[in-house]
């Protein structure tokens, strides 16, 4: 299935695509057909800068049990240090 | 004798909706025809390698194909997966916009001199929506739905595509439908497809849909795990046969 269904977050940060280091102000996540992985679906995340065109994207396609894993580490990893990222 | 049997495929430019200049593959037979068109309509991921090898397959078949990339505007030079990425970010293509570059790529088949002025239009996954739309709002000689959703119920809350259902549009469908779906996909689920089979009857509307055991949705794309190649095998079979009946 296309579930269509996509979140989108704005983000400030950089991330490193085909050309090098962008700054990224977007990001999508759904859970869709994969490109590249090999799964019928998958949980894909893109950080995106719209501005600066199409291909300014770093694109992620994981087994969506191991997004879960990594968003609990995302978690676990910011409620160590809650204090800097209140800043 | 040897049936001649050349096709061409190339990129070509056309102009598109509000006569915007937009990107196509183009593939067709050499031989003098006449011959039936068909307007192809790319799935969600995009104008890729898997929709241009469905153009040639259609040239290889006798019949003038044009695959639109939907996101040329959006992204003209960009890979296919990224362009996706970037439409679907900005909403997915709109209606209007897709209806206006059906009729110019309609338009640019009709002019080829091997042409038999008959157009028929197939699209998967979203196309296959799109493929229902632009039967609806344009006149048509055959259109094909592969596994389109939304087009009985709107997507679903929290969805960033910026379309609606179709239903209301049934009643102007120009052209015989075929429908071919998967008895596993969701979106279109079997129940949304029964709602559209009965709707289409109720307006005396030429249709025939198909509904494939074993199958999900995207079970026509031989590069992903969602290929099922009985399904498959006789999805072409079918469109060879409706085509073969309302476009020669």
């Amino acid at each position: 299935m296309c579930t269509y269904i996509t979140h989108k977050v704005d983000v400030e940060g950089s991330a490193k695509g085909g050309s090098g280091w962008f700054q990224t102000n977007e990001a999508s996540v759904y859970l869709d057909h994969p490109v590249h992985a090999p799964y019928a679906h998958s949980l894909n995340i893109d950080f995106l800068n719209q501005t600066m065109g199409p291909s300014f994207r770093v694109a992620v396609e994981l087994n969506p049990k191991d997004a879960v894993r990594l968003a609990h580490a995302i978690l676990e990893t910011v409620e160590e240090f809650n204090d800097l990222v209140e800043q | 004798m040897v049936k001649y049997d050349k096709v061409m495929a190339e990129t070509v430019f056309f102009p598109g909706a509000n006569g915007d200049v937009i990107e196509g593959y183009f593939a067709r037979p050499l031989g003098p025809g006449p011959y039936g068109s068909v307007v192809v309509i790319h799935h969600m991921p995009g104008y890729d390698q898997g929709t241009k090898e469905i153009a040639r397959k259609f040239a290889a078949n006798g019949y003038l194909a044009l695959l639109l990339n939907l996101y040329y505007r959006e992204a003209p030079d960009a890979e296919p997966d990224d362009a996706s990425a970037a439409a679907r970010a900005q909403g997915g293509v709109p209606d209007e916009r897709l209806v206006g570059d059906v009729d110019g790529a309609s338009k640019f088949l009709k002019l080829q001199a091997n042409s038999n002025s008959k157009v028929g239009v197939i699209g998967y996954c979203s196309g296959g929506r799109q493929s229902f739309l632009a039967a609806c709002s344009l006149k048509l000689d055959a259109a094909v739905d592969c596994y389109g959703a939304f087009v009985v119920a709107d997507p679903p809350e929290g969805a960033p595509l910026k379309v609606k259902s179709l239903m209301g549009m049934a009643s102007n469908l120009s052209a015989p439908l075929l429908g071919l779906f998967g008895k596993e996909d969701s979106y279109p689920s079997p129940d949304e497809v029964k709602v559209l089979d009965d709707e289409l009857t109720k307006l005396g509307k030429d249709h025939e849909f198909h509904i494939y055991e074993g199958a999900g949705h995207a079970f026509f794309a031989t590069d992903r795990p969602s290929y099922r190649v009985d399904a498959a095998t006789d999805g072409w079979q079918k469109i060879w046969a409706f085509y073969g009946k309302h476009l020669s």
